[in-house]
């Protein structure tokens, strides 16, 4: 991996036909580290996640990965240093699973062999099946569209993740595999992720830090252990109540 | 169609130079103007003129004038009440010699009569005479409720409908467009009572029906003459001479029976104008009638007819799919390019092709462009809205993981979008290919070539020659782009949808 890269926000502001969607003072995820995004829906998470990846452009304010400034002459460049999975994954339906993971790199001019022995590292890591590969995203499960989508947002070795909501359509079952799946890649790779997410447990299972937001305003950040003994403001108690996290409250509280 | 706009539009348009070294003979889409031209090109061989053209069917005095005036055709029969009103202008009857100065600034020339007079008239079936006591045309003042079916020409022509309306005073209320050889069925069956009928017309005999007397003179001479181009004066004078010896011979009563051979005696028009020509001239051999070869024409129309829908679609595909991509970049684009296709959707295929004229001559050139311009719309709209309806996640993702815009359009877009676009070229297949019947009004041939004959002659048999091609055309049209679609639409579009 090259130079650690962090994501650092400054003062960023967007609105949507006069509605402030986003108005974020300062918010910076150290390289390495993994942060998770966490809030009510409509709160700006996703707002926040596609001004960084580049999708939107800020009405005022920067964003900066890995030391460059986010515009339209520097957007591909950073694109292709970051990793970027959606809700349901993203996977394009005319292309099969190994088409869509090598996408990326067969556009950036990579050799065959080159990308098969991405692929086959990859394979090794989140541990899919190599018949998947030849298969379409209709022809799979929605936990092994978000694995391949995993796969596909790690093919060009980013050094930032962004993960938008990627759990969130997943039955319990396996959602709770793929958090631990998640958790386990993290570590081993040890990259600078995002993580959007709306569940207090699986942010804080995946997670070491969690920043929590509302109306487009990060409230507090912290461990969830802060969140819920130092809350910053009411509707983070309130916040974490809602999602009837009882036990887990409990246990930091011993 | 209102002639004079259409001939004012057409007139500011350049025209073509005319082709060297062959003569080309043009003929209306009815058996009388057939018969003619085939007689004449008929007399030319015999003459020695080298190559000889009959381009026949042109679709109406417009078409057949334009490809005169631009070079396309060099010589047609014509008649001095429509030389008047359609192509001069010119409100009260003018002597030939006045004719001729006003053509001759066209470059055009005006023969002699050819010796018979086919003017319009007003018909009924007996039964409908006998019923209304209908002897002339004011006796239709005395019954507005009768419907007639008239042509869309004599509709259209201040010497036609309106002109004899305003002259007799006549206030009908059920007046309608129908094309000529139609409004003999519809007659017969009752589904209308009057039709305009030309006075050397054979089905006045056969189908007994009563012509009505112009009591107050409207109607003007149609006398038969030759049109031609002045230049043949120099490049073919052989043909000049041929025009000499079919004027002033064929009377009405020779022409009517030259006529009913061909409608009513089942003879081609080759057949009939052989005879014709040896009724006008002595010592002209007759020929053995050409054995009609059905197999072999239908083969031969259908694969032009191919051609043409097959040339047309290829380039609609090659410039609306672009188009189509390019009205996705701005709102103005895409909204001006899509109303511009729909604009163009229209325009009445024969007014297209009466534009085109001018521009390209007859022949496969303007059909091919007529096509290609109807084809455009669904294949430009379908690619537009193919590409604005990709589920936004998707079209965000492809750009969100650093695809360059390029890979973005050809490795993501277009291929979500293949089977919206694939369809909108399957519409414009079998749009065309009903659609390039009409191109053999302009000469292009085609399937469209046997329906217009057998329309005219009444002969159903060969009405089917090209209606049954050309269905069988259209479904094969289907079914080959449920194939080209296995290779065009990527596989993972066609599988059904499973639950995640």
């Amino acid at each position: 991996m090259s130079d650690a890269a962090g994501i650092e926000i400054e003062d960023l502001r967007k609105s949507y036909d006069g509605t402030l969607a986003l108005d974020v003072d300062r918010l910076a995820v150290e390289p390495r580290a993994t942060l998770a995004l966490i809030g009510p829906s409509g709160c700006g998470k996703s707002t926040l996640l596609r001004l960084i990846v580049g999708l939107l452009a800020p009405d005022r304010g920067r964003v900066t990965v890995a030391g460059t400034r986010m515009e339209p002459t520097t957007r591909r460049r950073l694109q292709l240093r970051m990793g970027y999975v959606i809700q349901e994954g993203g996977l394009f339906p005319h292309l099969t699973a190994g088409d869509n993971i090598a996408l990326v790199a067969q556009d950036t001019g990579w050799e065959r062999g080159k990308i098969a022995a991405r692929v086959e590292e990859l394979l090794e890591l989140t541990q899919i099946p190599r018949a998947l590969l030849s298969r379409y995203p209709t022809q799979l499960s929605g936990g092994q569209r978000q694995r391949v989508a995993l796969m596909r947002a790690l093919m060009m070795d980013p050094d930032v993740l962004l993960l938008d909501e990627p759990l969130t359509a997943l039955d319990p079952m396996i959602r709770s595999d793929l958090q631990r799946e998640l958790r386990r890649v993290f570590e081993r790779l040890r990259k600078t992720v995002l993580f959007v997410t709306h569940d207090i447990a699986e942010a804080a299972y995946i997670a070491g830090e969690l920043a929590i937001m509302r109306a487009g305003k990060v409230l507090q950040r912290g461990s969830l252990r802060d969140l819920i003994r130092n809350p910053a403001d009411p509707f983070v108690t309130e916040f974490i109540r809602a999602q009837r996290l009882l036990d887990v409250a409990d246990l930091a509280a011993n | 169609m209102r002639s004079h706009a259409l001939l004012a539009v057409l007139g500011l348009l350049l025209v073509a130079a005319p082709a060297a070294g062959r003569v080309t003979v043009g003929s209306k889409a009815f058996p009388e103007s057939w018969i003619l031209s085939e007689s004449l090109a008929e007399e030319m061989r015999a003459l020695g003129v080298g190559e000889i053209e009959h381009r026949s069917n042109l679709g109406g005095t417009e078409i057949v004038y334009q490809a005169l005036r631009s070079g396309s055709v060099d010589a047609y029969p014509e008649y001095t009440g429509t030389i008047l009103e359609v192509i001069l202008h010119v409100p009260r009857p003018i002597a030939l010699a006045e004719m001729r100065t006003a053509l001759a600034k066209e470059g055009l020339g005006v023969s002699e009569p050819i010796g018979f007079n086919d003017s319009y008239a007003l018909a009924v079936t007996r039964a409908v005479h006998e019923r209304y006591a209908l002897r002339t045309i004011s006796d239709l003042g005395r019954h507005p409720e009768l419907k007639l079916g008239l042509t869309h020409e004599f509709m259209g022509r201040s010497d036609g409908y309106p002109g004899l309306a305003g002259h007799y005073g006549l206030r009908m209320k059920h007046v309608l467009g129908i094309q000529h050889e139609l409004a003999y069925t519809a007659l017969a069956s009752g589904r209308i009572d009057v039709t305009d009928i030309y006075t050397t017309d054979a089905q006045i005999e056969r189908l007994g029906l009563y012509v009505l007397e112009d009591d107050r003179g409207f109607f003007p001479r149609y006398d038969a003459v030759w049109l031609y181009r002045l230049d043949l004066t120099t490049r073919e004078p052989r043909a000049l001479e041929a025009i000499r010896v079919l004027t002033g011979k064929v009377d009405e009563a020779r022409m009517i029976r030259a006529n009913a051979r061909v409608v009513l005696g089942g003879q081609t028009f080759r057949q009939s104008a052989d005879s014709l020509l040896t009724e006008v001239l002595e010592g002209v051999p007759s020929r053995k009638p050409a054995q009609a070869d059905v197999a072999g024409s239908i083969l031969r129309n259908t694969g032009q007819h191919l051609k043409l829908v097959v040339l047309s679609l290829l380039v609609a595909v090659l410039i609306g799919v672009p188009l189509g991509v390019i009205a996705t970049r701005s709102p103005l684009f895409g909204s001006a390019i899509l109303s511009l296709t729909g604009l163009l959707q229209t325009i009445p295929s024969l007014a297209l092709l009466a534009l085109l004229i001018p521009l390209f001559g007859i022949g496969i050139a303007p059909a091919l462009i007529a096509l290609f311009l109807y084809s455009l719309l669904p294949i430009v709209r379908n690619t537009y809205v193919g590409l604005t309806t990709i589920p936004i996640p998707l079209a965000e993702a492809a750009e969100a993981i650093g695809l360059s815009p390029r890979a973005q359009l050809f490795r993501v877009r277009l291929p979500m979008a293949s089977p919206a676009i694939m369809a909108g070229i399957k519409t414009s297949a079998v749009i065309n290919v009903g659609t390039a019947t009409l191109a053999a009004l302009i000469g292009a041939g085609g399937l469209g070539e046997p329906i217009l004959s057998g329309i005219q002659l009444r002969q159903n048999s060969l009405i089917l020659q090209g209606a049954i091609p050309a269905a069988a055309l259209a479904v094969l049209v289907q079914r080959a782009f449920d194939l080209i679609d296995l290779v065009a639409v990527p596989k993972g579009l066609r599988l059904p949808r499973s639950k995640g």
